[in-house]
């Protein structure tokens, strides 16, 4: 923000009480705010003020290391406190129906954006090729009911955090709140997701990764993958038979343990480091759902094979493969004692059966 | 018939020696598609596959007369490599690549609507007219000539699909493909629209699942549809605000929930089953 001459308050990031301590004393008052990547650390006690020394060590000790809707705080920005007027909202996203950049601005900023009622929203498409008009940064400043010289700066922004968007790739900049405070405006919380697919291209920005250490770890062999709660690991290939593979279990009264996407057409290696991730997991099931399009089912046999034989696979395991090189792949398994099944709906119905005690 | 290709229609596969359109466009060559030129930088002069290589989009289209592109280039590249086949003229581009940034597929679908053509993907796996031609990656064995339209979002468990159709002696027209991506060439809306004035078409599959609004925005026109629309929508396990896979998968500020996709096409007349498995019988409801 501050790169782009969006005005932000003054600042500095601490990971220590002793920085926190420093950082108010230079500051004046200030809010210290946890450096965690969820929505909605205020409620969840993850912002709070401080003005003298005291404050500043007390707070510096409740934030830093404490657990926020599931991640450890391990930096805090200690930022001017700011005697707050007004708060507005403002962002810039992409609109997925009118395949086209949307601003969306509100003069009642300062909640979350769900919570604003739609009629004091302003919204405005952006053409991409054409750009920004500064035409269409007044009016959309004028609509939120705002004039004169807040107005003027409001449309400024406006107009910055588009080339924000513009510049970094960005699914989504949001300032919430954007406040004003004697007479100026300043961007006193934003929000910044870049495109995961644009990161060949954003080599400056800092690069911070959501999910659970598990999730990181497989996303780095680059496999998509999501950590669920309950006890049938799952493993699919595409996404849309994955997503379907857990709606099956769930069906049938089961919880699955994961999403994981084996990719549409992967071969023994990756399918094999697929499989090694589901036993991480610890689960008492494993379903392994193969619809041979691309990928080969004799592939996913000898990957199966491959792990069965090199660590051992300690708890029951469910496979359904159908299509390409089905007979072969069901002949691969038969080898090892595993029988194959030839409907998804029967493979899910069986593992749930195994989770749930069956023998 | 079918819808976007059929036999007749003279395609060109960009990137055509690399790894993933060489061998893809060996399928489609099997498969009967007339493939009449690939691109290859500084392969210009090759043949592969009994397909003439050429270095650049604009020389294959005057000396082919090629209409269709289907691109196997990697992401980064994609929007130069469209950018070059829609300059060239390509009214229907396929765009196979997963990882597009999304501003860049801003950026193309604007100047494929200023050269009035038509864009499918990204990160989709093509279409197929059944029995005719193929752009794109599906597999060639599953799919047969028949009367159910098929336009999914996802690629194998719209195989899984097609495959359980033709096995129940239920074929297919066209399967096609609108990719995983939150901004897409085409919708539901825009392809169920194609599917209506096809004659060949008798019922259509819809493979939807969560993210974005494209369900509920395709169900005012199937509402007014002359035939009928059998959905199956995955995600139903899915948790908020986690990608399933696809960019595009994804329940993000309330928005893009199962529930609200499966009341918007019921309540426009579609039949939305729970399962996969659901589809045949159903379709063979719709059809009775």
């Amino acid at each position: 923000m501050r790169e782009a001459k969006i005005p932000v308050p003054e600042g500095r990031l601490a990971t220590t009480v002793d920085e926190v301590v420093a950082a108010v004393e230079a500051i004046g008052p200030s809010a210290v705010k946890a450096q965690v990547l969820v929505g909605g650390r205020g409620k969840a006690g993850g912002i709070r003020f401080a003005e003298t020394r005291q404050e500043a060590e007390t707070v510096g000790r409740a934030i830093l290391g404490m657990d926020l809707k599931g991640y450890r705080v391990e930096r805090v920005y200690v930022e001017q406190k700011l005697a707050v007027e007004a708060e507005y909202y403002l962002s810039v996203t992409v609109d997925r129906s009118a395949r086209k950049p949307l601003i969306m601005a509100s003069a009642k900023g300062g909640i979350e954006i769900e919570d604003v009622a739609e009629g004091d929203l302003v919204r405005r498409h952006v053409d991409l090729s054409f750009g920004l008009p500064t035409y269409l940064c007044q009016e959309i400043a004028a609509e939120m009911g705002l004039v004169g010289d807040e107005a003027k700066q409001v449309a400024t922004i406006i107009g910055r955090l588009y080339e924000v968007f513009r510049h970094t790739d960005a699914e989504l900049v949001e300032i919430n709140p954007l406040v004003r405070c004697g007479g100026r405006i300043i961007a006193a919380d934003a929000r910044l997701n870049i495109d995961d697919s644009a990161l060949f291209r954003q080599g400056d920005l800092p690069a911070v990764e959501e999910g659970t250490a598990l999730e990181k770890k497989v996303h780095a062999i680059g496999l998509a993958y999501v950590e669920l709660d309950g006890d049938v690991a799952i493993m699919a290939n595409g996404a849309g038979m994955s997503m379907a593979t857990l709606d099956a279990v769930q069906h049938f009264g089961g919880a699955p343990a994961n999403f994981l996407d084996a990719g549409g057409g992967a071969s023994v290696e990756p399918t094999a480091q697929a499989i090694e991730v589901l036993l991480e997991m610890k689960p008492k099931v494993i379903l392994i759902n193969i619809f041979g399009g691309i990928t080969r089912c004799d592939d996913v046999a000898k990957a199966i094979t491959q792990v069965k034989t090199s660590r051992g696979i300690p708890v029951p395991l469910v496979v359904r493969l159908a299509g390409t090189n089905e007979q072969a792949g069901i002949e691969i398994l038969q080898a090892q004692g595993i029988q194959a099944y030839r409907d998804m709906d029967q493979a899910a119905r069986e593992a749930v059966r195994l989770s749930q005690g069956g023998a | 018939m079918g819808i976007l290709i059929d036999r007749s229609t003279r395609i060109l596969v960009q990137g055509i020696t690399g790894n993933q359109g060489s061998f893809h466009a060996g399928q489609m060559v099997a498969y009967g598609t007339q493939v009449v030129a690939g691109t290859s930088p500084g392969k210009g002069g090759s043949v592969h596959h009994g397909v003439p290589v050429f270095d650049r989009v604009r020389d294959a289209v005057e000396e082919t007369g090629a209409s269709a592109s289907v691109m196997f280039v990697p992401a980064p590249f994609a929007k130069d490599a469209a950018f070059e086949a829609l300059a060239a003229g390509i009214k229907l581009l396929v765009m196979v690549p997963e990882h597009v940034p999304v501003q860049d597929t801003i950026a193309i679908l604007e100047y494929a609507r200023y050269q009035g053509a038509l864009v499918l993907g990204p990160n989709t796996f093509g279409l197929i007219t059944a029995g005719q031609a193929k752009m794109g990656i599906p597999p060639n064995h599953i799919f047969q000539p028949g009367p159910i339209g098929i336009v999914a979002r996802s690629g194998t468990l719209s195989y899984e699909i097609a495959d359980a159709l033709t096995r129940a002696g239920l074929g297919q027209t066209t399967a096609v493909g609108m990719g995983g991506d939150p901004v897409a060439g085409q919708t539901f809306n825009e392809i169920l629209h194609r599917f209506a004035q096809d004659p060949q078409t008798e019922l259509v599959v819809m493979v939807g699942e969560i993210g974005g609004s494209a369900e509920e925005e395709a169900a005012s026109f199937i509402q007014q549809m002359n035939k009928p629309v059998v959905a199956y929508l995955a995600g139903k396990a899915a948790p908020v605000g986690k990608r399933m896979g696809h960019a595009g998968a994804i329940i993000e500020r309330g928005r893009g929930t199962l529930e609200s996709k499966r009341q918007a096409l019921e309540a426009a007349g579609a039949t939305v089953v729970e399962m996969p498995w659901d589809v045949v019988p159903a379709v063979r409801r719709r059809l009775a």
